[in-house]
């Protein structure tokens, strides 16, 4: 559950890079932080080590938010996240945390919440085949068929895949390389997409899962 | 301006003579073989250009053996050490795959006349 270090940031775009072996590699461009640590949170106090992160500057914060953000000796965010951490060694109250905590060769999740594609039917969303074109099939083309028995079972079994919302939820993509960091331009890239649009807030952390497949993967 | 045109900017590169479709161009491609490097030409026509900025990538086609064979490379990748242009080819279209229908002759592109 504990994460070794995390960053928020904002997913700017994809494009390729060139690695040292002459490859296109393909990336997507982080603004990660420079974020504050508006809380910690300790085993003494609260049973748990955890940090809340703040990044992006809030527009009107109402006199609650904006005590919280003062007690930490910190201007109003816009975004605030907490992260369960091993240590609080490098996020101590109102540090400022940039993109250099992780390096090029580092292997981390990003999570984030993916377009909404709104109440969708079950070929985008699942993938289905639909009816026939032709063949006197009426007015149902994208519609999903049968969706179980008749007298027996008698029922729908539970978690039936059909139509309904599609995106706009929380997803995490795991053991992705850094390619590199800029901590100036507090830029990051990573190998591979990301969820959610341009723009949209993005947790970075270190991989929790890391198996010998993806240690070699981010080696190599 | 795109905001990853900062990420993209250092990886560019400004030393590639301009070139297009139906021009003839040898290639001097960077082959790594174990430890050692050495540099391998592959010459022949312009096919296409395509995308832009750092993803911008053309292909070559040539004759080996008659066999046609085609590489397509991106323009900004440091596996190629030069590019050369041989001559400048005289066409009416951005995307030649006509020539791979054609054999011998037929597959010649004209060159430019220099005015």
């Amino acid at each position: 559950m504990a994460e070794a270090k995390g960053i928020l940031g904002r997913k700017v775009g994809m494009t390729q890079v060139f690695d040292e072996d002459g490859h296109a590699v393909p990336v997507t461009v982080l603004e990660a932080g420079p974020c504050r640590v508006a809380q910690t949170k300790t085993p003494e106090k609260d049973g748990y080590t955890a940090a809340q992160l703040a990044f992006g500057e809030a527009k009107r914060p109402n006199k609650p938010t904006a005590g919280h953000y003062a007690k930490a000796g910190i201007t109003p965010a816009r975004h605030l996240v907490e992260l369960r951490l091993d240590t609080l060694e490098d996020y101590a109250l109102g540090s400022e945390i940039k993109a250099d905590v992780f390096e090029a060769g580092d292997v981390v999740d990003v999570i984030g919440v993916t377009k909404g594609k709104g109440f969708s039917g079950p070929m985008k969303r699942h993938g289905f085949k639909g009816l026939g074109a032709s063949h006197g099939t009426q007015k149902k083309h994208r519609s999903p068929g049968s969706i179980g028995g008749c007298a027996t079972p008698a029922r729908v079994f539970r978690g039936t895949r059909m139509a309904g919302q599609m995106g706009n939820v929380r997803v995490t993509t795991l053991n992705l390389k850094v390619i590199k960091v800029d901590a100036g331009r507090n830029l990051m890239l990573v190998r591979g997409a990301v969820p959610g649009p341009r723009g949209g807030l993005v947790i970075v952390r270190t991989a929790i899962r890391v198996t010998r497949r993806t240690a070699g993967k981010a080696a190599g | 301006m795109n905001p990853t045109d900062v990420v993209e900017r250092p990886y560019l590169r400004d030393d590639q003579p301009e070139f297009g479709p139906g021009d003839t161009v040898r290639v001097h491609v960077r082959v790594v073989e174990g430890e050692r490097q050495r540099v391998q030409i592959f010459e022949g026509i312009v096919i296409r250009r395509r995308g832009s900025k750092l993803s911008a990538t053309f292909t070559v086609r040539k004759m080996s053996f008659g066999v046609g064979v085609e590489r397509t490379f991106p323009v900004h990748s440091p596996m190629i050490a030069k590019i050369e242009r041989v001559t400048q080819g005289d066409v009416r279209r951005a995307k030649l795959y006509y020539l791979r229908d054609r054999i011998g002759k037929k597959a010649k592109v004209k060159e430019k006349r220099q005015a």
